[in-house]
């Protein structure tokens, strides 16, 4: 097929997450004796595997492949399967050749929940894939179809993996930040992209997202300044940081961490959970002394707790203690229906443990 | 040994009900169809709920029948006799739909068909009006029962529609007899129970006969006069949830095991064989149902030990107070008199507020271990009254 040397050439312009894709790789099992290859540097196979739990990856990979494939001809036929309802027969049908030989991209949703006959059918495809088809399978991990999934990687020559792997250190989320914008041919710099990963630290769809909306909304370079123009004032918070700025006695900066907590969707009942796990460890060591290892065995605490806590305790009073916890039983009550505005129940907790529970 | 036995103390309660079910089967005037028991807990609401239904059910049948009939009813298998209870926190409004339908059937070989419903409290306003119709006009040989706490548990239709039998609270004596003869416990323990299970059928009988529960009951008591600082009383809220915990399991770890065993079995599956991918959903229901039954044998335990120590500090309080009757623990007097020397009446009555606060508070899903810790930073000497003063009222 001499659409696979083109899709290959074409491919090369998305290798920006050069380090990535080699991680990637090097990761990859012994006894694989198909190509691997990262998620942005696909090319068409009769049989491709796409596996790794990274979701937003796996989407683009088959995307890619089937616009490769489109671009290559437009009469492209593209139909969807779902390997958990698969039927007898369904794959044999769609893969068989039609009247005017237009190309078949059959994409196969589901296969780590497939079905018997999915497996039984699919292990016969592989050994006679048919002309001018790909058939992109997507495994997004588990037990279920191993079978498959080593008869595929035995099948060098038919078929190719493209590893979706999840992007969990900084420096790949930065990879893959700076690649987003390098594939959309715009200029940025590095400290810009650091600034934009270390804004979202949650999902990378999440990150993905942000990426887009800044090449599609700005103009010339991006900079620092354009990532403060759209994300600043965006604090990444936790119920624990808004518990520790509160229980050190910072009352406005509690108030204000509180706020951004509740703006980003936290809700109130692990709010005061967090704040009741942090006073009980402060709680239970009140009054108490002793080397920390053997309060922390004590107590059933890890060694840096105790020290934690024991830094809190400055200031408090058990008098202080004990008001708060009947305060955060209160709130906890409060914020579960008992009364009528939970927020305002949080921030009176907030002032009252900012103010060591006088 | 007849059905009524296990009952004691409700004479005037039994009475009502054998005359109507002498009418009933004499065909007279007097029997009425439907019923609810009320009672406090433990005083053996749903026992004469079903020696009623045993005595409906085995009209016109001669002594060997008679007999027959208590069995099936003991076994939960007479066929004109359907219960509907739960072991999770509320009744859910399918099982009632469920039951509904069953109620429409002539009886197949009773001359009643009777519907027992326990725990007709724990049904929500929704689930209660489907109940509603069926209990204004049932079919003519269809009997309902339900029991409750109290009348107030129920909405005030349901309570126009049912003819109402009251349980009153047993006496220590006449628990303490029924233990004797019943269970065979010796005397001394047997009042002691009593009096420490406040009366309780059940509580009583597990403290009688479990060294287990005895011992739970007594290191709670010991916690809660252990407490000197909120570091201590932090320390006890989590050991009482700890014992509240093996309270619960200790009553359903067994049956969770069997009935797991159970159904591996009906669905046809060998002890430790792999579970197909079909019967999961089954096993996960069964899984899901033990889960909400271990909430609620959690909050039943939690509740257990807030009646412990509120009949700790009422022992307390007494004492102060001058009062000079029998204390729920009698057993630990010289400890209690001690206890009341600390602090003074006012502290009592405060600790008392805060359990009880402390049990409107896990009823309405607080956590349970913070609202424990409050309670308990209200025994503290310096901490009379909860903070219930501060600010928004207290739920």
């Amino acid at each position: 097929m001499a659409a696979r040397g083109s899709a290959r050439s074409s491919s090369s312009s998305r290798s920006g997450a050069g380090s990535t894709a080699r991680g990637v790789a090097r990761g990859g099992k012994a006894k694989v004796a198909i190509e691997q290859l990262p998620w942005n540097r696909v090319r068409p196979a009769p049989v491709v595997l796409i596996t790794g739990p990274e979701e937003l990856l796996a989407g683009r990979a088959a995307r890619a492949i089937r616009s490769q494939l489109a671009e290559l001809d437009p009469a492209l036929e593209t139909s969807e399967l779902e390997a958990d309802k698969y039927a007898p027969g369904e794959l044999l049908t769609l893969a068989s050749p039609s009247l005017f030989a237009e190309p078949r991209f059959i994409r196969v949703s589901g296969v780590e929940k497939c079905t018997d006959d999915f497996l039984a059918e699919m292990l016969e495809y592989l050994d006679s894939p048919a002309d001018d088809t790909v058939v992109v399978l997507r495994h997004a991990g588990g037990q279920r179809g191993k079978k498959l999934l080593d008869a595929i990687r035995a099948a060098s020559g038919t078929a190719i993996e493209i590893v979706c792997a999840e992007l969990k250190k900084d420096s790949d989320r930065y990879d893959f930040a700076m690649a987003e914008f390098k594939s959309a041919q715009r200029s940025v710099t590095p400290g810009a992209v650091r600034g934009i990963v270390s804004a979202f630290t949650g999902e990378l769809a999440e990150l993905a997202a942000a990426c887009q909306q800044l090449i599609a909304d700005s103009e010339g370079e991006i900079t620092e300044r354009t990532v403060e123009r759209y994300y600043s004032g965006r604090v990444e918070t936790n119920a624990f940081k808004v518990a520790d700025a509160a229980i050190a006695g910072h009352r406005g900066e509690a108030l204000g961490l509180l706020r951004h907590a509740l703006a980003t969707g936290a809700d109130p009942v692990p709010l005061v959970a967090a704040f009741a796990a942090k006073v009980r460890t402060m709680a239970k060591l009140s009054g108490a002394y002793g080397p920390p290892g053997q309060l922390a065995s004590r107590f059933g605490l890890a060694p840096w707790q105790v020290d934690r806590a024991r830094r809190d305790l400055q200031g408090w009073s058990d008098e202080g203690l004990a008001r708060v916890i009947q305060l955060l039983a209160e709130t906890d009550a409060a914020v579960k229906g008992a009364a009528y505005d939970p927020e305002f129940a949080l921030e009176r907790l907030v002032t009252v443990i900012a103010a060591r529970g006088r | 040994m007849t059905a009524w036995s296990e009952l004691a103390g409700q004479d005037a309660a039994i009475a009502t009900i054998r005359q109507a079910a002498a009418a009933a089967s004499a065909g007279e005037h007097g029997m009425t169809h439907a019923w609810l028991i009320t009672g406090p807990p433990g005083s053996g609401r749903s026992n004469l709920a079903y020696a009623f239904a045993t005595e409906l059910l085995s009209i016109d049948a001669d002594e060997t029948g008679r007999d027959a009939v208590r069995q099936q009813v003991e076994a939960g298998s007479h066929p004109d006799l359907t219960v509907l209870k739960t072991e999770n926190v509320i009744i859910k409004i399918d099982d009632v739909r469920r039951i509904l339908t069953s109620s429409q059937f002539s009886p197949s070989v009773a001359r009643y068909r009777v519907m027992i419903v326990e725990d007709a409290d724990r049904m929500t306003e929704r689930t209660s009006n489907v109940l509603l119709k069926a209990l204004e006009e049932p079919p003519p040989r269809t009997v309902w029962i339900l029991c409750a706490p109290s009348e107030a548990d129920l909405l005030p239709t349901i309570r126009s529609r049912v003819r109402v039998v009251r349980l009153t609270t047993p006496s220590v004596e006449e628990v303490a007899r029924l233990l004797e003869h019943r269970d065979g416990v010796d005397a001394e323990r047997a009042l002691r129970s009593a009096r420490e299970a406040q009366s309780h059928i059940g509580m009583a009988r597990r403290l009688a006969t479990s060294d287990d529960a005895r011992q739970r009951r007594s290191e709670t008591i010991e916690l809660a006069l252990g407490i000197r600082s909120v570091s201590d009383a932090v320390l006890a809220a989590a050991r009482l949830l700890e014992l509240a915990k093996e309270d619960g399991t200790a009553i359903t770890e067994e049956r969770d095991a069997e009935e797991r065993d159970q159904l591996l079995r009906s669905l046809g599956i060998e002890p430790g064989g792999a579970v197909p991918t079909a019967l999961r959903s089954q096993l996960r229901a069964l899984e899901e149902d033990q889960k909400r039954r271990a909430t609620r044998s959690l909050r039943d335990g939690i509740d257990r030990i807030l009646v412990d120590l509120q009949s700790l500090f009422r022992d307390v309080l007494l004492l102060q107070l001058g009062v000079d009757t029998r204390l729920v623990n009698e057993a630990i007097r010289d400890r209690l008199v001690g206890a009341a020397e600390q602090t003074d009446a006012a502290h009592s009555l405060g600790v008392l507020d805060a359990i009880a606060l402390a049990r409107r508070r896990i009823e309405g899903n607080v956590a349970a271990l913070l609202a424990l810790e409050a309670m308990l930073t209200a025994v503290l000497p310096s901490q009379a009254h909860p903070a219930s003063g501060r600010g928004i009222a207290a739920p």
